[in-house]
């Protein structure tokens, strides 16, 4: 595709203008699509970023991929840093638009302070099987997966590997590189739900993520298995605590404090993450700006689940479910994987919070609902 | 996904060995050939339109190899590459057809009435009969490459010409995303719709970018003679029917691809050719005449002799499933087509075919009556 201006005079040298260009976008149904318009694509097609990351990258993948049966995807990723601000004339409106009306002007407050938590440690384990926060994090000075190169993505696994490797204790751990993994290796990362594959979503695949599988990519865990960090995914690090049961407290506070000295070593080493005032913590997708904050259970909701007001509870509660198996899977026999659906706009422990206290209604719920009892005077007001 | 000009600068900061791609587990006909210092050579090259190295060898280093197939692990962007990028792909062209140099020259013959018999292949086990070959149009660039405006254009101009075609070449044209049910239904069970790729070796070159955006298919009313538009070549010109009557399907073949250049230049647009490549195609591996001809035929007995293997590459002919490239046969039916594509014509190309699919007929109905074939094995054509 052509990526800068160099490449665009020479479409226009075949006499194609930006109306020859634009996509066709009528079936489909993502944030991208809601926002672009021609008048915007041929203002923003006119430069690349410093990095020559083009509006074609961006929205290539909400292009390829119409809508999805389960949720309202983004349809348009970052290649690097300063995506957000070259093409803010289509990004700022899907972020307000993603994010609950969050404005060009708005301010987000980083807490990672796991002690502003309340309770989170009694969360009944006969129905929540597991408790997990992940999010994601970008280092300064490379490109994002969708446009990096082998060298740069190489040089975050460098940088990652050695950060990871003086950490100790609790978080005293293990990097195992997907390129040279044993069959043994391979087994047990899947036992323990550890492994991520080579991305079969179009989502991803369509923007370029998956270029050059498995080279840079790998898994860090600690000896406990409790805390592990995905390098070269989607974002360059993902990092996730976990644990079976309902102890959301604990899960935190090893998330805080994993997230605090992992940064403080990137930082040690002369690499910020990418963070800005506005944007918060700046990822791959628009949806993960801010916290990047995914706080969850997996939680057995059968009855709960087929009630009318599921949907409605769990929009005044700010959450969201998911399959069992991630961002677009199905839930498999009444499980479901139930977290915060806002990213930006709100702290990491005001989502987590929300997590903690609407999962423990939902449970609540469910009880009440096994004894053939109403929930109506349990329904929450919208948070 | 191919980079821009910029990030190919920005990459230049990275060293050769940080860049160089891991191909320790490959086997494909770029991993064979590329060297450290061929990527150092090239990497800082990009042809006019910006395609570069590491777009050309992307869906190489993505697929480290396939069970059934050597693939070549590296795909053009628009004409230029195959200069640009000569010192990868003239290594990998002649690896691939048969030793053919960088100072050979390429033959064209599309004249059908040099082929020799073909018209009595044994239907009873001849079940169908193809020839097929892409065509580029100059001045723009490739699938892999290119825009959502070029690919239209492409259509644009492909449906102009193909309307304007007549007698047994009459037909019409279905853009893939306004088909309807019907028609989609109609177009399969004529085995005519090709769909989205999923081939990873196409998807990692970026080729099926904005589907179905721009692609379509024109067929005749006769359903003899089809035309894809902006699959994994501008143009794939396919003439076929029922049956062991090839010399119809290449007389067919030949005069409808004569038709359509002709029509295509009289509008300024020429094909994408040269002496030396033949016909200029996406994978250098349908270089040259770009021309598959092939059968679907039942060798049950034969595809398991030992021999079977010896004997196609004698023929020089090559055995696919019956779904295509990369797909695994089905209850003894072979594609059998030739295996060459650069430095013989189209007609000597689909001479071997006739020729090699008319032996192995015979063999595989000795092999049904229990006879030997040893005195029927081909010398090396």
């Amino acid at each position: 595709m052509y990526e800068n201006s160099e490449g665009m005079a020479q479409l226009t040298l075949k006499g194609l203008t930006a109306e020859d260009e634009f996509p066709d976008l009528s079936q489909h149904n993502n944030h991208m699509a809601k926002f672009l318009t021609l008048d915007m694509y041929t203002k923003l097609r006119e430069r690349p970023t410093p990095n020559g990351f083009t509006i074609d990258g961006v929205i290539q993948t909400g292009v390829d991929n119409p809508g999805h049966p389960f949720i309202m995807t983004v349809g348009c990723v970052a290649g690097d840093e300063e995506t957000y601000e070259v093409f803010k004339d289509l990004l700022d409106p899907i972020i307000e638009d993603r994010h609950g009306g969050y404005k060009p002007t708005d301010k987000h407050k980083t807490d990672l302070n796991s002690a502003n938590l309340k309770g989170g440690d009694d969360l009944d384990p006969n129905y929540v099987l597991s408790s997990r926060v992940r999010t994601g994090r970008s280092v300064r000075g490379f490109c994002l997966p969708p446009h990096c190169s082998r060298g740069e993505r190489r040089a975050v696994e460098t940088l990652s590997i050695e950060a990871l490797a003086s950490l100790s204790g609790d978080l005293k751990g293990k990097y195992y590189a997907l390129k040279n993994m044993t069959d043994a290796e391979q087994q047990q990362l899947i036992d323990d739900h550890f492994l991520f594959d080579k991305p079969v979503s179009p989502l991803l695949l369509a923007s370029g993520m998956a270029r050059d599988w498995p080279d840079a990519r790998g898994i860090w865990h600690n000896d406990n298995k409790t805390f592990l960090v995905w390098v070269n995914e989607e974002d360059h690090l993902r990092v996730i605590s976990m644990q079976k049961g309902g102890n959301m407290k604990e899960v935190f506070d090893r998330f805080c404090t994993g997230l605090t000295k992992i940064e403080s070593l990137f930082k040690d080493r002369g690499h910020a993450f990418m963070w800005n005032e506005h944007l918060g913590y700046v990822l791959t997708c628009p949806s993960n700006l801010g916290t990047g904050l995914r706080a969850g259970v997996h939680v057995k909701l059968p009855h709960m689940s087929k009630n009318a007001k599921f949907e409605e509870v769990l929009k005044r509660m700010r959450l969201q479910k998911r399959g069992t198996g991630g961002v677009d899977t199905a839930a498999v026999g009444g499980v479901f994987d139930i977290s915060n659906a806002d990213r930006l706009g709100f702290s990491e422990v005001e989502l987590v919070q929300m997590v903690v206290d609407g999962v423990r209604l939902l449970v609540d719920m469910e009880k009440r609902l096994e004894k053939g009892q109403s929930i109506d005077d349990i329904m929450p007001a919208q948070k | 996904m191919p980079f821009g000009n910029t990030h190919n600068n920005f990459k230049l900061n990275y060293k050769v060995e940080e860049e160089f791609p891991d191909l320790s587990k490959h086997n494909n006909h770029m991993a064979k050939v590329l060297t450290k210092d061929i990527y150092a050579k090239l990497r800082d090259k990009q042809t006019p339109s910006g395609y570069t190295l590491d777009d050309v060898i992307q869906t190489g280093v993505d697929n480290p190899g396939h069970p059934f197939i050597m693939t070549v692990g590296c795909v053009a962007g628009d004409e230029e590459s195959y200069e640009v990028f000569k010192d990868l792909l003239d290594p990998i062209i002649s690896d691939r057809h048969g030793g053919y140099k960088p100072t050979d020259k390429h033959k064209t013959d599309l004249n059908f009435e040099n082929l020799k018999g073909g018209d009595d292949l044994d239907p009873n086990y001849v079940l169908s009969s193809r020839v097929r070959t892409g065509r580029s149009i100059k001045g723009l660039t490739l699938p892999p490459h290119n825009s959502r405006g070029e690919r239209r254009l492409i259509e644009k101009l492909s449906v102009e010409a193909l309307t304007s075609l007549d007698g047994e070449f009459k037909g019409k044209y279905y853009p893939l995303k306004s088909m309807t049910d019907a028609e989609q239904e109609q177009l399969i069970s004529d085995h005519f719709l090709f769909d989205k790729p999923v081939s990873p070796l196409l998807t990692c070159a970026g080729m099926a970018r904005d589907w179905p955006d721009g692609r379509g298919i024109w067929h005749n009313d006769n359903k003899t003679f089809l035309v894809w538009v902006n699959e994994e070549d501008h143009l794939r010109v396919i003439s076929m029917q029922q049956g062991g009557n090839m010399r119809e399907v290449f007389k067919r073949f030949c005069t409808g691809l004569l038709k359509i250049e002709e029509i295509f230049k009289k509008h300024n647009h020429g094909f994408m050719w040269n002496e030396h490549l033949g016909y200029i195609l996406t994978c250098p591996s349908n270089l040259g005449t770009g021309l598959r001809g092939g059968v679907h035929v039942k060798l049950p007995k034969l595809s398991t002799h030992a021999k079977f293997e010896e004997i196609l590459t004698r023929l020089r002919l090559q055995k696919r499933g019956t779904g295509g490239v990369d797909t695994a046969s089905v209850g003894g039916v072979f594609d059998i087509s030739n295996a060459d594509r650069l430095g013989s014509s189209e007609v000597e190309q689909v001479q071997l075919v006739v020729d090699g699919v008319k032996l192995m007929v015979e063999m595989e109905k000795k092999l049904e009556k229990g006879e030997a074939i040893d005195s029927m094995i081909p010398a090396q054509k």
